[in-house]
This record gives structure tokens, sequence and C-alpha cells, in this order.
């Protein structure tokens, strides 16, 4: 019999308290407080256990273990839904079911496993793709039981509202980040050329990134309004004081220190003796940017890109603060409700989206530093 | 940073927090006409003082627990730890600041409690992530030379390659204190007593010199810390 390795038993601690502590809640109504249920007062004794042995074997060391953690995970958020749908069938239409504490304590060792097994195979750039591809599969899936789920509730309620705030997200996070690699490429290229302007530009930049998001976002309230005051035509572009241009400016500021500091970086690492070589072959001053200097700092600028991307999907959650939408307005709305569901409702699409985001750069970025020196 | 733009950085910060009369003309542009410049409800400095607290609250027992783990899966007793922890805290940079704010309200409900809880978490990630590297990057005939002096693994690890390491240490708390004091601020969105309060009714009322005050005062703050870390860093280093 296989024991289980250290890991195996530090993961046990949560995975056992997930099995003992309410999986799930129901509650009367959206706010009221929830009755807390174990596995077995949903599925029964036997099929309790059945769970419980499918945890045990997760928690196995040796090998394929990312194929149990993987399987044992997907069985746990799908019990979630299947849960729901066998707890509201019994109660009155307003009553609510969301997962307790036992359902995330499960699920984060269940995950914690799975992590472990694929950190140590170590995939490569197209495998990693593959498997987000696959969980992205296998979750759209899992989704479609969880229909009787309390956040699924929230989100049928908020259908259409929630896909508009979706693509204002992804337009808000998706639209500075390409502002931001547009000037902050060609800004860094000048600072790394002109060390008078170097040290000036990356302090000011890093000023700004001290400045809290909320007050950054704030304060081009005013500028922003001036301009849609004054400029003709600024005002039929869309800009205004509040709504998307001062969150999309604050985001854009708040980008372009990555970029630029890693476009300096990469430029900076071109070892001398290849722009020497490309020098004595003739090469302008432009041409060498374009053909040797770029291309071999390339890796590290997509670096600063992609830790751009990834924090401007977080970043655009407060600009729901000054009206610019997102999904950050549920998180604010939920807050303000204590609803949690709607909290949720806002808060994981964005941590999917983020998450996404890194593993599909992270794999570009592999992919096209292969074969380089 | 030299010492002297911090001292003067240092002194702004003082007078603003016990005359912020002085600045009202700078700042009344900024606001609405006729109404307060300067934000009344608190004291800025009580402000600023709970500002700090929270910070502090989150930002020790992370740098210990921090530390005490990035040791810990250096050593052959931790080994089987260091794979998942490389991918969780490349994969825990990705979670958005606002989103471990969020989630932990459901759990704690609102005030001080969530905001600590969600600052503490997040400064985990660059402290640990700096402590392995540093442990991990040490010049190996340092390490082995202190094997030869027949150095004991505990006195390896106190005389030798902490002190080695803490630069780096250092340099990954400095980037959790800037975040933390920056992510503090929404905090208030949640009841959590600091300078986000001032930024906060600033946006509701659309006073843009709260905003800027409020702002302004957590950017100083920060660039005064984080030139007080490099400061220190610089001291270590001899």
């Amino acid at each position: 019999m296989r024991r289980p390795d250290r890991l195996g038993l530090v993961c046990a601690v949560p995975l056992i308290a997930g099995l003992l502590l309410p999986f799930a809640g129901l509650r009367p109504n959206r706010i009221a407080a929830p009755d807390a249920l174990h596995l077995p007062d949903i599925f029964g004794w036997p099929a309790a256990a059945l769970v419980g042995l499918v945890a045990v074997a997760a928690v196995l060391g040796g090998r394929g273990r990312a194929v149990r953690a993987g399987a044992a995970l997907t069985l746990w958020l799908a019990l979630m839904g299947l849960g729901a749908t066998r707890l509201s069938a019994e109660a009155s239409a307003l009553a609510r079911v969301s997962p307790g504490a036992g359902f995330w304590l499960g699920g984060l060792a269940l995950a914690l496993l799975l992590t472990d097994a694929l950190a140590r195979w170590r995939p490569t750039a197209v495998m990693r793709l593959g498997l987000l591809a696959a969980a992205v599969i296998l979750l759209g899936l899992i989704l479609t039981l969880w229909g009787d789920t309390s956040l699924l509730k929230e989100y049928a309620n908020r259908r259409t509202i929630f896909w508009t705030e979706a693509r204002r997200h992804m337009a808000l996070a998706g639209g500075s980040f390409v502002a931001a690699v547009a000037v902050g490429v060609p800004l860094g290229i000048l600072a790394q050329r002109g060390a008078r302007l170097r040290g000036p530009l990356l302090g000011a930049l890093t000023a700004v990134q001290t400045v809290p998001s909320i007050a950054l976002f704030g304060l081009l309230i005013l500028p922003l309004g001036w301009v849609a005051a004054t400029l003709p035509g600024a005002a039929a572009l869309g800009i205004s004081g509040i709504g998307m241009a001062p969150a999309f400016t604050a985001l854009f500021l708040y980008a372009l220190l990555p970029m630029v500091v890693n476009t300096v970086a990469g430029l900076d690492a071109v070892p001398p003796a290849v722009t020497e070589a490309a020098r004595g072959m003739g090469l302008t001053p432009a041409g060498r940017l374009a053909r040797i200097d770029l291309p071999l700092a390339l890796p590290v600028i997509l670096t600063g890109a992609r830790i751009v991307l990834v924090q401007n999907i977080g970043l655009a959650t407060v600009g729901a603060l000054i009206g610019a939408g997102g999904f950050g307005s549920f998180v604010f709305q939920g807050l303000g409700q204590t609803a949690a569901d709607l909290i949720l409702l806002g808060a994981l699409p964005t941590v999917a989206l983020a998450f996404a985001a890194q593993v599909v750069f992270d794999a570009l970025i592999e992919l096209m530093s292969k074969g380089r020196p | 940073m030299r010492r002297l733009p911090l001292i003067l950085l240092a002194a702004a910060i003082l007078v603003f927090l016990l005359r912020p009369a002085l600045f009202v003309p700078l700042l009344a542009p900024l606001g609405p006409p006729g109404a307060p410049v300067i934000y009344d409800r608190a004291s800025l400095a009580a402000l600023t003082l709970s500002h700090l607290a929270l910070v502090a609250a989150a930002m020790v027992p992370a740098t210990l627990v921090a530390v005490t783990l990035g040791i810990l899966v250096q050593r052959p007793a931790g080994a089987a730890f260091l794979p998942l922890s490389r991918a969780l805290a490349g994969f825990g940079q990705t979670f958005p600041p606002v989103a471990v704010l969020a989630l932990t309200v459901p759990v704690l409900g609102f005030g001080m409690g969530p905001t600590v809880l969600a600052l503490f978490l997040y400064a985990l990630l660059p402290v640990f992530e700096n402590t392995l590297t540093a442990l991990s990057t040490l010049p190996p005939p340092v390490i082995e030379a202190a094997r030869g002096m027949g150095l004991t693994p505990r006195q390896r690890l106190w005389r030798v390659e902490l002190p080695l390491a803490l630069p780096l240490i250092l340099e990954g708390v400095r980037t959790a204190t800037v975040i933390s004091l920056s992510t503090a601020t929404i905090g208030s969105v949640v009841a959590a007593r600091g300078l986000g309060e001032v930024i906060v009714a600033g946006l509701t009322s659309q006073n843009t010199a709260f905003i800027a005050q409020g702002g302004i005062l957590v950017a100083a703050l920060a660039i005064l810390i984080s030139g007080l870390f490099t400061r220190l860093a610089a001291a270590l280093r001899g």
C-alpha cells in the first residue's frame, strides 16, 4: 500500500476538516443566516463515505497523483452543484444554497494537491495551454450543474448586465494594456538611449505607482472633466470626468512603469559584442534596433507586458468606484449589501481572467524564446 | 534615495499632519466652491497613525511567517513543499488585491479584521519569494567554507546564510510594504480606519481636494518608507 508523503499529510488536515465541516449552507432567502448542512445530510452516508474514499486516494503519494487529485477536485466541484439541486427541490423558490466552509477548505486542499502534482510534472508550454483549455471546458461543464447554487442564481438575475460588465472590464484592462505597450516600449527605447531622460522618467513613473489606485482614479476626474468641457469633440469621443476615461488613464499610467523598466532592462542586457558585430556588418542604428536589439530584448519586454496585463485585469475592478463598470461593480455592490455571492460573482471571474492571462502569456513567452541562445 | 530629500519629505508630511490649514491655498482650487478643503470628520494625523498601524499589523506577522516558510522549504525537512510553494508564489501574484479584500469580508465581516488579513496574505508573497531567491542563490564557496569551519546547519543559517540573504529579504519587505500602504486605502470601503476614508469621502462628495490630500499623503508615506528601507539595506551591506 502506498503511503501518503509529507505534502499529502499536510493537505490531509484541511481535507479532513473539509469533509467534517458543513459542506453547504441553506438560507430561507438571499441574505438570511444559513443552516449548516454536512455531506451526509445532503447525499446520505454511503455516498459521503465514497467521497471520503476518493479524497483519501488523492492524498496518497506516488505516481498519477495529478490525475487522482484532478478527478477528486472535479467530483468535489460537481457535488456542490448536485447538492444544490437536491436541496432546492425540497425548499422554497426563494431559498439559496451556497458553498459552506467545508466545501472551500476541501476544495483548497485538493487544489493544492493538484497544483503540486502539476508543478512536479513540469508541463511544457504547449501542454500548459492544453491544460488551461481542458480546465476551461471542464469548468464550463461543471457550471451547468451549478444552476441551483446561490452564485449562479445571482448570475441568472443579472445575465445581461454580467456580460456587459465583462466586456467593459476586458475593454478597460485590454485597451489600457495595448496603449501602455504602444507608449511604454518607445519610451523605454528612448530612456535606454538617453541617460538624461532615464532617471527623471523612471522616478516620475515610480512616484505614480505609489499613489493608491482609488486616489489616482479619483484625481483624474477633475482634469478629464476639464478636457471634456474645453476641448471641442472630446466629449463626443466619450471622454468625461467620470466613467471609462479616468479609469482608462489611471490603468495606463500604472502600466507604464513595468513596460518602460522591462524595455530598458531588456535592451541593457543585449551583449555589447552582438551590437559591435551588427555595427561591423554595416547596419544603421535603426536597423540594429529593429533587427538585433529588439528581438533579443523581446522576452524581457514580453515579461513586462505580462505583468501589466495581469495587474490591469485586477486593478480594473477599482474602476467601478468611479463609474467605469466592470466586474468591480458586482464586488462593491456586494460589499455594500453584504451579499457574499454578489462579491464572488465579481471577484471569481476577475481572478480567473488574471490567472488565464498569466498562463497564456507565460506559455507564449516560453514558445517565443525557444531556440534562442 | 539620499538623506536630505528623505528628511525634507518627512518634514513636509509632519507639517501637513500637524498644521493642515497651511496647505489650504494649495488645495482650495481643487475642491468645489464653499466645501471644506481639509478633511474635517477626523484628524488627518489620527487617520495616518491608524493607516500605518493597519499596515504594521499585517507586515510584521507576514514577514515572520514568510521568512520562516522560505527557510523551511529550503531545509531537507521542507523540501517536499518546494515545488508547490514556488507554483503558489507565482500564481499568487495574479490574485488582485481587491479580490483578496473582497473575499475575506464574507468570512470576517466588516472593519479592521478583513483588511489586516488581506494585507497579510498579500504581503506573504513578495517576502517569501525574495527569501527563497536569496537563500537559493548564495555563492556555493561561502556555504562550503562555513561547512568546512565545522558550523552546524543551525549556526550556518544564523551566522552565514541569513545575514547574506538579509538585503534581498528586506527588498521583499519593502515591496510588500509599499503595496500594503496603497491597498490599505481600499480597506476604507469595508470600514477600516485609515487614509482611504479621506479618499472615499472625496469620491462620494466629489471633492477632489479630499482625494488629493488622501492620495498624496499615502504616496508620500510610501516613498518615505520605501526610501528608509533602501537606506537600511545599504547600511547593512556596509
